[in-house]
């Protein structure tokens, strides 16, 4: 015998089990309808394999196992299956399923069935198969499949098996009268399933109370080879508990939430054993149970071995029950036991026991007292739980702190309630509890899925929205980027450039930069210009022009800074962006050698600046090919340049700058002063600017290999190509005006310089289209061509118009009668004509030619001339008539020359105007207008500024007014005096 | 017939909250005879008046509440209630400090607290505290044992006049005679003897003494028997007198001229039917019998601190209602290991 151990608590409720034992175990009669459920074991329901019809034998398969967790059926006994459908079924909730409803032949006829005739030949799982074919399931309460109890071998080490024969509940004596009668079919089944798991010790529970059951299993137990031991422990309730059990017997503890077989032990009631002996050695399904028929109401209890489905109403007749002392009628023990409301239902695998209670034997529950915490529960709960908190808890619905005083592994033995002295149905507290906390962890899922699939939800619709937001910002900044390509072309603003570099905030600071250099440069001229002219108001100007070079500076070290701030989300090198940039650089490059040759040969035009040019862009080439060589090759030598070196370099390049204008300001003031020493500065300068072109293009090659400076640098370049734009554009300006000076001066040199101007403005022709070109791939390509050809087609269109309208005009003045059809014709080009417009400038493109101040002079003669000839035909035909005297068609002649005539007098004005615009335009060519217009608004600033200032320091009331005002009067003369001169051109 | 239909279990045990406070009342009967024979029948009348008096608050507080009057009543708690405040209070005690004290233990101890199994303190404790705090005169005059008045002959005051000394109508010189101070009492209040001293020369210690360990005896032989019938577990008692004993021991060996020996702090006063009638109250006590050890370990410490340096001779009042205070702590810490767990969980999830 080995160590007995105990569990904590237990009760000793009345056992009262000596009544149902002082008879053998009877066989109950074969009822007349047997009602099979479907569902009599944990796990799936079995499916149905007859139909209603069928004639069934004894032991036949009439619903086979479906999944894992699942045991076949038989037919209790033979008959005819009269219907499938659901009734009520022995469950706590007193809920209907579906059974099997067996009209019995009453001859009982078994099925061909045989046992194994030896289980040790066969394969393990084709034994552990074949139990699980005879419907066997667990018999002491809960029914769970037993096969799949027999397989925990395959994945566990399994030392003990404990057997299961304490039978704790009172009332219940169908283990101890099977022990009595069978127990070498129990050590029999026991060594089936020993075979199965290889335990190396077998233990088999017993309690005191049935001493016969135990003397039967010792002499059984002698027989046997295995490690057996007998193990007869003091009788408690709930000792058959099986983690009680398994604590009692081995005094190790199943950890909570796991399974015996997780500590190496595995259970198996005494019925259990027994049904798998009557399986393996007679081929015996589980198709019937010895069942307690126990109570007050009953004059003969006693044990009975009762077909499976037997309704309990037939054996409940056949203990001979006294229905008006029947007052509670429970089904399994009086502590786990439920109460049933009907006696049709029937009776299944697990159904151990029937109490039919009298009312004097198990009366309502007194009213519950208050819970006095007297702690009796806690002394009796096998769990070790603190009964009477988990009460409160669940009393107050704090299920947390319930969940947190371990309510789970509360097994609802029902000890708590039992010995409670203000009896408090405690357990269903607890069930109520778990219930509850079920329900909440539920929803809890629920809630938790119903979450993530809207979250999921809202994240795809944000990312639709964001998708169609980036496409429509696409398309935006493609027509933007058409848009601009046109603007170029059209008016080659110096701006035209914003919103065409790849980074935004670059491509801002970098437009502010160009923009405050152009301001500086423009009023550097006008202050120039000023004093060439030895205007008034230099002083203002020159304040103008500090003012801008601090705001140019400003500009440029933004843009300088965010250039070199490392880009992290800069994209990869472009090496086709790269590689255009590189031939960009190599045009330019063969272009300004060209210019240089040029300049050399005709001796004119700055050839140092030209040189240094072309130093400049050699450097630039050498760098953008470096650069794409680079990328091609993978760019891993980019990674070398360090952002410090670079902005080591760009600080060099930065000085060399301050320096240049510097000495350039200085050379300008000998210029003014006519100093000796102006050559000499000259060189120093032009040596200046070299060493800052070198620097220049240094840094600029050590950026281009720079990864991060990808993108910037394509932008970077455009930037320089306008650059020299503007300087080319600033030089034609100022040699012009020397030009406009020496025609003043009436110098003999004047022609001269008058081709110099001729030369410089070519080559700024020359690099307004580099930049263009250097521009163009910037921009989306296929969006431009989508316009180039709907211009196509709006100039077709407009062709056909006019050829339509020429047509209908001749058609008109030829009185012809198709004149309306053709109208209509005309109105109908006219409106798809309109349509395309209205399509071309949506798509971003700028509407051509027929716009009221560009005005074709070819075809406003073109149109004078056909008017004329309408004319003179219609005269002619009017003299014709005239001559023939038609009354009728006389006066309709004379209305149509009328018509023609004013219609020739339009055109003739339309074509008049144009040409006196033309010539004004000629005459204003003398004098530069534009330089005039900016110097006027210059002027007009600068009054307002004095304006400003006067009105601020009367406000302040400052002293010194006078000067103030003095300056203001300054400013305003000479703003009147450049309006003056700019009226006279612009009127 | 209609069969009903109802939870598990369908068993429950022949035992009532009736049942168990009916055995605690049993238990008190050896001290109260005890009590009786050494100090005459103040004690008796003093436990029918209270019981009367707790029986008709008890009923007018359940009315007032609009519970069932029968029901409650029939539990037998507020009996006990009145049972040990009248164990508790001074034999002679007037029949208005009685009053005063039920009414506070039935109507705002227990029942404004939400009644029977919601009182966080002890309903006898705080009254007996109230009145200790209230009317010390009246409630520091104990009788003295027979012994000490008539020698060796057992003759107490008789009934009657016991009777009408409670109730006012004895002139209270005759009741001097029958009072005096207890052995706690004098042994604080020694004016610089030695504790051998004072069990020399003071006569309740020197002849006297003997009847609070008779009474001390009865107690423990009626807690004896409450845990025999399961009312209580040993937990508590056993801390209690244990945590007494050892802290006594360690002062008394430490100086046994300063301090009383163990034995005395065990027998002498209240000690016994604080152990097992007052601490072992389940309502106001710590829950698991981890909580119930802690809980009778600080009971038995603040005895002996009150006793030795607090401001009153006897301290199970104070000791049981101040560790009251503690309960619901110690059950957040004292959980039992449950079944299949490693370890016992501690604290209380979100918040207590």
């Amino acid at each position: 015998m080995s160590t007995q151990f105990s569990f904590h608590g237990g009760v000793h409720p009345p056992e009262n089990k000596h009544r149902t034992t002082g008879l053998s175990v009877q066989t109950a009669p074969i009822p007349a309808e047997l009602v099979v459920p479907l569902s009599q074991h944990i796990g799936a329901p079995s499916e149905i394999v007859v139909a209603i019809g069928d004639k069934v034998l004894k032991g036949q398969v009439i619903a086979e196992a479906a999944g894992r967790i699942s045991v076949n059926v038989h037919a209790p006994s033979s008959g005819t299956v009269v219907a499938i459908e659901k009734r009520a079924v022995p469950h706590i909730s007193g809920m209907q399923a579906p059974c099997i409803i067996i009209e019995t032949d009453g001859e009982d006829r078994w099925i061909e069935h045989q046992g194994l005739a030896d289980y040790h030949t066969l394969p393990k799982q084709e034994l552990i198969d074949f139990v699980r074919h005879h419907g066997i399931s667990g018999m002491g309460g809960a029914g769970f499949p037993t096969d799949v109890k027999l397989h925990l071998g395959d994945d566990h080490i399994v030392n003990t098996l404990v057997i299961n024969a304490m039978e704790c509940e009172p009332y219940i004596t169908a283990d101890d009268m099977l022990l009595r009668e069978h127990s070498d079919k129990v050590i029999k089944g026991i060594e089936v399933i020993a075979h199965l798991l290889q335990p190396s010790h077998v233990m088999i529970g017993i309690e005191d109370n049935k001493p016969q059951a135990i003397r039967a299993l010792e002499l059984a137990a002698k027989e046997t080879k295995l490690n057996l031991d007998i193990v007869v422990v003091p009788t408690v309730y709930p000792s058959g508990g099986e983690k009680q059990l398994i604590k009692l017997l081995t005094g190790i503890e199943v950890p909570t939430g796991h399974i015996p077989a997780d500590v190496g032990i595995v259970c198996q009631n005494v019925g259990t054993t027994a049904a798998i002996y009557d399986a393996v050695f007679d081929g015996i399904p589980l198709i019937s149970r010895i069942v307690t028929l126990a109570g007050e109401a009953l004059a003969q209890p006693h044990n009975m071995r009762a077909l499976i489905g037997t309704p309990l109403e037939v054996l409940l007749e056949a203990a001979e029950i006294n229905q008006n002392a029947l007052y509670r009628l429970v089904i399994g023990g009086p502590m786990m036991g439920f109460t049933v409301e009907s006696q049709s239902i029937p009776m299944i695998k697990t159904t151990n026991c029937i109490i039919a209670a009298s009312y004097e034997e198990m009366p309502p529950a007194p009213p519950a007292n208050p819970c006095i915490r007297c702690g009796i529960c806690e002394q009796v709960c096998p769990a070790e739980l603190l009964p009477q908190q988990l009460h409160w808890f669940a009393k107050g619905k704090e299920f947390d702190k319930a969940k947190q005083h371990n309510l789970f592994d509360c097994i609802e033995c029902g000890a708590c309630s039992y010995v409670c002295p203000s009896n408090i149905p405690l357990v269903q507290y607890y069930r109520f509890a778990k219930s509850e906390i079920r329900n909440e962890e539920a929803e809890q899922r629920k809630a938790d899925h119903a979450r993530i699939r809207f979250e999921a939800r809202q994240a795809r619709l944000e990312q639709e929205k964001a998708d169609k937001e980036a496409r429509r910002k696409q398309r935006a900044a493609d027509a933007a980027k058409a848009q601009a390509v046109k603007k170029d072309k059209a008016a080659t603003s110096p701006d035209s450039d914003k919103a065409k570099s790849g980074e935004p905030d670059l491509k801002a600071l970098k437009t502010a930069a160009a923009v405050s250099r152009t301001k500086l440069k423009k009023a550097q001229k006008a202050l120039q210009n000023a004093q060439d002219k030895e205007l008034d108001g230099q002083d203002k100007l020159k304040a103008t022009v500090a003012e801008l070079e601090v705001k140019a500076e400003a500009a440029q070290q933004a843009f300088d800074q965010a250039q070199n701030a490392p880009a992290p989300a800069a994209p990869v090198l472009d090496i086709k962006q790269l590689k255009t940039n590189a031939a960009v650089a190599r045009t330019k490059l063969k272009q300004a050698e060209k210019a240089l040759d040029k300049a050399e040969t005709s001796g004119e035009g700055d050839i140092e600046a030209l040189r240094v040019k072309l130093s400049e862009q050699q450097a630039k080439t050498v760098a953008a090919q470096a650069a794409y060589d680079n990328a091609e090759s993978g760019g891993v030598a980019a990674n070398s340049v360090s952002n410090e070196k670079l902005e080591g370099l760009k600080a060099d390049m930065e000085a060399a700058l301050g320096k240049v204008n510097k000495a350039q300001k200085a050379l300008d003031t000998a210029i003014e002063g006519n100093s000796p020493a102006v050559e000499k500065m000259k060189a120093g300068v032009e040596k200046l600017q070299a060493k800052y072109d070198t620097l220049k293009a240094e840094y600029e090659s050590t950026q281009n290999l720079a990864p991060t400076a990808a993108v910037a640098v394509s932008s970077e370049q455009v930037a320089d190509l306008k650059a020299d734009m503007d300087g080319m554009a600033a030089k034609v300006e100022k040699a012009q005006k020397a030009l406009d000076v020496a025609v003043e001066s009436g110098s003999p040199a004047a022609e001269k310089m008058k081709a110099g101007v001729e030369k410089l403005q070519a080559k700024y022709e020359a690099a307004k289209d580099e930049y263009e070109k250097a521009i163009s791939p910037l921009n989306s390509v296929p969006l431009s061509i989508d316009l180039e050809g709907l211009k196509a087609d709006i100039e077709a269109l407009s062709g056909k118009v006019q050829k339509a309208q020429t047509a209908l005009a001749a058609a008109q003045s030829s009185g012809s009668p198709a004149a309306e059809k053709m109208k209509a014709g005309v109105e109908k080009l006219q409106s798809k004509l309109d349509d395309l417009h209205q399509e071309y400038a949506q798509a971003g493109g700028q509407l051509p030619e027929p716009e009221p101040e560009v005005i074709d002079p070819k075809a406003l003669k073109q149109q004078v001339s056909i008017m004329r000839t309408k004319l003179k035909k219609a005269q002619q035909a009017l003299e014709t008539a005239n001559e023939q005297g038609d009354a009728e068609d006389l006066s309709e002649l004379n209305a149509e020359v009328e018509r023609l005539t004013s219609l020739h007098d339009e055109a003739k004005a339309a074509f008049d105007a144009y040409e006196k615009t033309q010539v004004d335009k000629a005459a204003a060519e003398g004098i530069d207008l534009k330089q005039l217009k900016i110097d006027a608004a210059m002027a007009r600033a600068a009054v307002t500024k004095a304006e400003r200032a006067a009105k601020k320091a009367r406000e302040e009331k400052v002293e010194d007014l006078s000067g103030i005002e003095q300056q203001l009067v300054v400013a305003q003369q000479e703003a009147e005096h450049l309006n003056q001169t700019l009226s006279r051109f612009t009127d | 017939m209609a069969l009903i239909r109802t939870s598990s279990p369908h068993l429950h045990k022949a035992s009532s909250t009736a049942d168990v406070m009916r055995l605690v009342a049993l238990a008190t009967l050896p001290g109260l005879a005890a009590m009786t024979f050494f100090f005459g029948w103040g004690t008796i009348i003093n436990v029918m008046w209270a019981c009367l008096l707790a029986v008709g608050f008890e009923a007018c507080i359940v009315k007032i509440r609009k519970r069932p009057l029968g029901f409650y009543l029939k539990d037998y708690s507020a009996i006990v209630t009145a049972l040990l405040l009248g164990l508790a209070l001074p034999p002679f005690a007037p029949w208005w400090i009685t009053l005063v004290g039920v009414f506070v233990a039935i109507v705002i101890a227990k029942h404004l607290y939400g009644g029977l199994g919601q009182n966080p303190f002890n309903p006898a404790m705080v009254a007996y505290a109230l009145l200790l705090v209230s009317f010390p005169v009246q409630m520091t005059s104990w009788a003295e044992p027979f012994v000490l008045t008539h020698g060796d002959s057992w003759q107490v005051l008789e009934f009657t006049q016991t009777l009408g000394a409670i109730f006012g109508s004895v002139d209270p010189a005759l009741i001097d005679m029958y009072t005096g101070a207890t052995p706690l009492d004098a042994m604080r209040h020694r004016g610089g003897l030695t504790t051998e001293e004072v069990w020399r020369t003071v006569p309740v210690l020197a002849e006297g003494i003997g009847a609070w360990h008779a009474v001390s005896a009865a107690y423990l032989m009626g807690g004896v028997f409450l845990i025999y019938r399961k009312v209580f577990t040993l937990h508590t008692p056993a801390a209690v007198l244990g945590s007494l004993a050892v802290i006594s021991s360690i002062f008394y060996m430490l100086d046994p001229y300063a301090f009383a020996d163990p034995f005395f702090h065990l027998t002498a006063g209240a000690t016994m039917l604080g152990a097992f009638f007052i601490a072992t109250d389940p309502v106001t006590s710590a829950t698991s019998n981890r909580g119930k050890i802690i809980f009778g370990i600080g009971i038995g410490i603040l005895i002996y601190v009150i006793r030795g340096w607090g401001g009153y001779p006897d301290a199970i009042a104070f000791a049981v209602l101040l560790m009251n205070l503690c309960a619901p702590f110690i059950d957040q810490y004292t959980q039992p290991r449950s079944y299949g767990h490693a370890k016992a969980k501690r604290g209380m999830k979100g918040g207590a």
